[in-house]
């Protein structure tokens, strides 16, 4: 039965506001190993229900069970360990950063460090990301220099974008790794269009384009859908579920009405979600989807269900909208502890071990922003010349380009 | 040289694109199989197959987004908008996207596509079938915009623009698609087979971007136009007996300033004249750059004939429209200060 409406209009609001107790009684969380693992040339209409699941490996006890488990090594799965961790260090030392005005902005990855690093290890080389700004991941687990991405973020004189993009707006062609740019929404239609351009050429490399929860609201994810259905585009549309887009929770974009991953039904994509802290899950659906687009068998909408830990950016103040100790609760727990866990229990880690490689991770990446520190920081050391600002417009720099750069005297 | 309509002229050069690039793809609404709605596009998806050229589902936004993912993997786009008035749903690819996509990844990404739309009014397309939206392509660093005017250069311009490396935005005067029209509307229309712009080389042939064109040499005023109202300054020039210099911009976005420049110098008058409308339209930018340039060889205030700053009207179509008595006026001001 619906409520009875009052009057005026309605708008969605989340179960807890700052000062209430968290509250996520209402995330429905299937056992791990429960979800069938179907055939990657399964016919989407067969599996609709798993768009309104959640695969899950890793269970309670750290144990990998069920269809989906197995896509990993211990080896494997240690490096993973070791990315999520270094992409953690990373994103605590670059917020201290800019704390301490080496740059004007991050955004940290807190919580979601599995679904870019684990998704990455699915890709090949070849392949191509189209990221948002949250998937920082898929860099250090591409093996993409950290000095690099540090350099870009103090805009320095080794930055690779010369200065000329905002902080962690990285580019990486090399590494399949797309420009990101600050509108939301617009790779990921663009994604779309370079496995497009793949098929175009019977070629088999696949794209993968990435989506907040959020901004699944703005058109382009709609136009995404409709283009590569329509074309069988070998491209994996991932939906990053983190519960919230700055301050607005995902009832706000509609989440709670059927899933994100339910979009997909109405365009004949197959749909899945997946527990976006359990890396092993992670990993075997990412390696589900792209191995589907590659055999040219179509498109899959991913959503990753995870939770922002940090704050949205180092500009926003979460315990303005939402519980402090909500992440505590959150009942997917962490990424990171969930699969230290799991190799622990597997036996080939210890707590002991992963206390030094803390302390490694750290130290690399101290090492690294010493060498980024010396190229510069945003306002001290070396910087991109201005001439550079007009460098890169056009392929050729046109006539009223030279006479502005003239007059800036650069 | 064999003589084409305009359509057969942009129809060629895609042809021929296609012929020689195996990495140009054209598609659109309605673009495929059918060949367009102004068929611009006939025969080319019979010729290449349909990986090559196709209809696209009915979302500006998302055939843009797509040829930019596809220039960004390395072909080279040719897409259509069915009507510039329906280019909004994709200017947030255009602009945020398509324009920058070079400068934010310090050239690691190109975006080599061409976006082709019929534009422009005299066609009784009323409010959403007429519009000229050049100035909010203009305004935006990383853009080309070409406007042209005649089947010749429309061919030698859209293979310039297909080769180029940057995005280029292509406005097709669709009331010149199959004749030119210089405004009197009261007089029968000639085809471009009675006019020696409709010939138009076979195979492979260049305009260059950037460069603009003078249509007709004189002496006493510029004239600077493009599209449609090349063919009103020339009507308005033997209406009014005015020794006109017309200059056809051809490229709106890099401008041919020099060929501005010179032929003010020259006359020490100009008049600026297009279909979009007046406030904010390109017309200022040209008027601000011919004073910067010119003001000393200036004799009079340099004058603008634009469309109204209205909403494009159906049953007003030809008090709206700027033709040649409305630029005639602006001519004989211009003379008489």
């Amino acid at each position: 039965m619906v409520e009875t409406p009052k009057g005026g209009l309605f708008v969605p609001e989340p179960e807890v506001r700052p000062g209430g107790q968290p509250d996520f009684s209402k995330v429905k969380i299937p056992r791990a190993g429960s979800v069938e693992r179907p055939p990657v040339d399964v016919d989407p209409r067969d599996i609709r229900e798993m768009a309104f699941s959640i695969i899950r490996v890793l269970n309670r006890d750290g144990e990998a069970v069920g269809p989906w488990a197995g896509t990993l090594s211990d080896e494997e799965l240690l490096e993973g360990l070791k990315h999520m961790m270094t992409l953690r260090a990373f994103d605590a030392r670059m917020q201290m950063a800019q704390r301490q005005g080496k740059t004007s902005f991050y955004m940290q990855h807190m919580g979601e460090e599995a679904v870019s690093c684990a998704f990455r290890r699915a890709m090949e080389p070849g392949d191509m990301n189209f990221p948002t700004y949250r998937q920082a991941g898929l860099l250090i687990a591409g093996d993409y220099p950290m000095v690099d991405m540090m350099n870009q973020i103090y805009s320095n004189e080794a930055d690779p974008l010369k200065g000329r993009q905002l902080p962690i707006m990285y580019s990486a062609k090399d590494h399949g790794f797309f420009s990101i740019s600050g509108n939301l929404g617009t790779q990921f239609i663009q994604a779309v269009g370079w496995a497009m351009a793949s098929a175009i050429k019977n070629d088999s490399r696949i794209a993968a384009g990435w989506i907040g929860d959020g901004s699944t609201a703005e058109s382009d994810f709609h136009a995404a859908l409709v283009f590569a259905s329509t074309y069988r585009a070998p491209v994996v549309l991932n939906i990053v579920n983190n519960q919230w887009a700055i301050s607005t929770f995902q009832g706000i974009a509609r989440g709670g009405a059927g899933t994100f991953a339910a979009r997909g039904l109405g365009f004949g994509l197959p749909a899945l979600r997946v527990d976006g802290n359990d890396y092993l899950a992670v990993h075997a659906v990412a390696k589900w989807a792209v191995e589907r687009a590659r055999m040219g068998l179509g498109a899959t909408l991913v959503e990753y269900v995870t939770y922002r830990v940090g704050a949205h950016s180092t500009s926003d103040d979460p315990s303005a909208y939402r519980p402090k100790t909500e992440s505590d609760s959150w009942p997917l727990g962490d990424p990171v502890i969930r699969l230290k866990n799991h190799l622990i229990r597997r036996g080939v880690w210890t707590d002991d071990r992963h206390k030094q490689a803390e302390a490694e991770v750290l130290d690399g990446v101290i090492s690294a922003q010493k060498e980024a520190e010396k190229h510069g920081t945003l306002h001290a050391g070396g910087r991109p010349s201005a001439r550079d600002m007009f460098e890169g417009v056009y392929a050729e720099m046109p006539p009223h380009l030279r006479r502005q750069r003239q007059q800036a005297g650069v | 040289m064999p003589r084409m309509t305009m359509i057969e002229a942009i129809r060629d050069a895609m042809d021929v694109s296609m012929g020689r690039d195996e990495n140009v793809v054209v598609f659109g609404e309605d673009v495929g199989y059918f060949g367009g709605v102004f068929r611009c596009t006939a025969g080319l998806q019979q010729k290449y197959g349909t990986s090559r050229c196709f209809d696209a589902p009915i979302s500006e936004l998302g055939i843009v987004g797509t040829a930019i993912g596809m220039a960004a993997y390395g072909l080279k786009p040719c897409v259509e908008i069915q009507f510039a008035d329906y280019v909004y749903p994709a200017y947030d690819q255009i602009v945020s996207e398509a324009a920058r996509i070079r400068y934010r990844s310090a050239g690691q990404f190109t975006c080599p596509i061409v976006i082709r739309m019929p534009t422009g009014g005299g066609i009784f397309g009323g409010q959403t079938h007429s519009q000229s939206p050049e100035a909010l392509f203009t305004h935006v660093s990383g853009l080309k915009v070409v406007v042209p005017s005649n089947p010749q250069d429309a061919k030698g311009l859209l293979i310039s623009a297909i080769e180029d490396p940057d995005p280029v935005i292509f406005l097709e005067p669709k009331r010149l698609y199959n004749g030119p029209f210089d405004g009197h509307h009261d007089r029968p229309v000639t085809p471009w087979s009675k006019h020696e712009l409709g010939d138009v080389a076979a195979d492979h042939v260049t305009v260059p971007l950037g460069k603009a064109v003078t249509r007709r040499e004189g002496s006493a005023v510029t004239i600077l136009a493009y599209g449609t109202m090349v063919h009103v300054a020339l009507a308005a020039t033997e209406d009014t007996g005015i020794d006109a210099e017309v200059i056809d911009l051809r490229t709106l976005l890099p401008l041919d300033l020099d060929a501005i420049v010179a032929s003010v110098k020259k006359t020490g008058r100009c008049v600026v004249v297009h279909e979009a409308t007046m406030t904010s339209g390109f017309g200022a930018e040209l008027v601000s750059l011919v004073q910067e340039h010119c003001f000393y060889h200036l004799e009079a205030p340099v004058a603008r004939v634009a469309g109204w700053d209205t909403p494009y009207p159906h049953a007003q179509e030809w008090d709206y429209f700027p033709g040649p008595a409305r630029l005639s006026e602006a001519l004989r001001g211009v003379m008489e200060a």
